[in-house]
């Protein structure tokens, strides 16, 4: 007992702290096992060039992540990724704002669209994207087909790595939209009228009304929602897997996705330092996105 | 007056009417996937590979269904999933609420650093360190079994931090007191007193525990390597590389996929968006 200092304490209180040991103990292992042991592995390992199999391996310092620099592969997944997560976390927020506030007042039906639009939100993604896959089928899906009443020509969508991406974008924003909307009527109900009262008594309408006011107030949310909703893209891999992979787009055309390089890398070509290496890179935007979230909220309170 | 007013609600309902065609106009867009999806199921194989499409099926049929069954084994995918969520929800829950209890009504030496540890890691996202871990499962032989396919779902940060909030702000130190007088041991205090009063936030948690295991896609398609493990995700992923013509197959298996998480969600719709919104704003 003496050895972890409890020597200060009664015997009551070290029979209740020995039962809060022995309590955690399952738990932290399962922690350590499953959580914390691997995620300091991840950035051991990526000093190394590892493989599954032998026991030589060589200690490259930096050298897995000056390749990653000159690795076109990895460049162009980054640069899918950069896109993927911005166009798609910038197009949602700008497209369900705006339903958030009028869903916010007092819509008739307010719960039943809430419903809808949150819908896909909790579906899980593989039969999703099947059926996304069905719906940007070139020859005989429904998107094509709509567009035809408009004349326009039909588009190969999963067929162009610049086009496939832009697809999945949609299928992104079709998923979250609900998401975003939850959140910002969360933010929009915590405004207090009292703002708005006294806004009309200035004059203050529509318009005006939501720029120096709902905007102001809400920016803890829509921070909260975008940091959430970036670091949500940047983890993307399902949707690449199921739908622009497999008998119709050789592996070499599907949408490079950070998460997919570091798949490829690692399970296929079993270079595990260096799919390491790139996975502490994505550990590293992610951890930065969150950084940057608790600054607002620090200099918000 | 009389004919301003008149002009004022004419313009109101107006306003109505541009709004809620707006809202339905994207409600549609944000249903029609699941349409698809339903009609193109019960579509005979003959009406699925046609132009233009028909939004609904001429002679509907249920047998895509059957065929799926017969094709692949879709029904042990199901249970598989079943079994998976289950279990980590169980362990999820208990690991949680124990965790939760400790952390928020006892003091003892390491505990700021131990919660701080629990919840950092919650930031790193479970992808990025797939790679020791598979070499962990590796060494244990892991690879195609059920405890290596659960074994990343047993805890969950979130989990602890929610049980704690929830425990530590309803259970008052004078209760546990009282309890102790009465000859409740720690453990009893525990079972006796504070499980019953998590009910609310455990069934929160459980839904969310449910939903991540049963959508688990890149860890199970590390570890199953053979079709009597595959999960539902897993085995239609498979199922679209064999049969990736036939639509109407593969949209039956993707109902009976997202048909769980369906009627989870008609019957909770409040909780599930009321616990969404709660967690959002706790960041």
């Amino acid at each position: 007992m003496q050895y972890l200092g409890l020597q200060k304490y009664s015997s009551g209180e070290r029979s209740r702290i020995l039962f809060c040991y022995l309590m955690l103990l399952p738990i932290l292992a399962l922690f350590f096992l499953f959580r914390v042991f691997p995620i300091i592995k991840t950035f051991w390992m990526s000093f190394f060039d590892w493989k599954l199999v032998g026991n030589e391996r060589p200690f490259l310092g930096l050298g897995n992540y000056l390749m990653l620099l000159v690795d076109d592969q990895f460049l162009l997944s980054m640069k899918n990724t950069f896109l993927y997560a911005g166009a798609s976390v910038v197009i949602c927020l700008l497209l369900s704002l705006p339903i958030a506030v009028v869903l916010a007042k007092k819509t008739k039906f307010s719960g039943f669209y809430q419903a809808i639009y949150f819908l896909p939100y909790i579906t899980p993604l593989v039969p999703m994207a099947v059926a996304w896959k069905w719906i940007y089928d070139p020859r005989y899906g429904i998107l094509n087909y709509i567009l035809s009443i408009f004349g326009i020509k039909p588009v190969g969508w999963l067929i162009y790595p610049s086009i496939a991406l832009w697809a999945l974008i949609i299928m992104n924003i079709w998923k979250n939209l609900g998401y975003n909307i939850v959140l910002l009527m969360v933010g929009l109900k915590n405004i207090s009228p009292v703002y708005y009262e006294a806004a009309s008594i200035d004059g203050a309408y529509g318009w005006s009304c939501f720029r120096y006011i709902t905007l102001p107030l809400l920016k803890p949310i829509l921070l909260y929602v975008l940091v959430t909703s970036t670091i949500n893209a940047f983890n993307v891999f399902t949707q690449v897997y199921v739908m622009t992979l497999g008998s119709q787009a050789a592996p070499g055309r599907a949408v490079r996705v950070l998460l997919y390089d570091i798949y490829e890398n690692g399970f296929r070509y079993f270079r595990l330092g260096y799919a390491s290496a790139e996975a502490v890179v994505l550990t590293i935007i992610v951890i930065a996105l969150t950084l940057i979230q608790f600054r607002f909220i620090k200099s918000e309170e | 007056m009389k004919s301003k007013i008149g002009k004022n609600k004419k313009r109101e309902l107006l306003h109505a009417v541009l709004k809620h065609l707006g809202l339905l106009i994207g409600a549609f867009f944000m249903v029609i996937p699941f349409l698809w999806m339903l009609s193109t199921s019960f579509k005979p194989e003959v009406e699925v590979l046609i132009w233009p499409p028909k939004l609904l099926p001429n002679a509907p049929t249920y047998l895509n269904f059957v065929e799926l069954f017969r094709q692949a084994p879709f029904f042990r995918f199901f249970v598989n999933s079943m079994f998976i969520s289950i279990v980590s929800t169980i362990v999820i829950l208990l690991t949680s609420l124990v965790g939760g209890f400790i952390f928020g009504k006892y003091r003892f030496p390491g505990q700021r650093f131990l919660f701080l540890l629990i919840i950092v890691t919650a930031i790193v996202p479970f992808e990025s360190y797939v790679i020791p871990l598979y070499t962990t499962m590796v060494k244990w032989k892991w690879i195609n079994t059920y405890q290596g396919m659960i074994a990343p779902y047993l805890v969950m940060s979130f989990g602890i931090f929610l049980m704690r909030q929830h425990i530590s702000s309803t259970i008052s130190d004078e209760l546990m007191d009282a309890a102790r007088i009465d000859g409740c041991s720690e453990f009893g205090i525990l079972t006796r007193i504070v499980t019953p009063l998590c009910k609310s936030s455990g069934g929160a948690l459980g839904i969310f525990a449910f939903t991540q295991a049963w959508i688990a896609f890149m860890w199970p398609l590390l570890i199953a390597n053979e079709k009597e493990l595959f999960n539902m995700e897993i085995g239609l992923t498979m199922f679209q590389f064999k049969f990736s013509t036939n639509y109407s197959l593969l949209m039956a298996g993707s109902i009976i996929s997202v048909f769980p998480m369906i009627v989870i969600f008609i019957l909770l719709r409040r909780q599930i968006i009321e616990s969404i919104s709660l967690t959002g704003l706790k960041g």
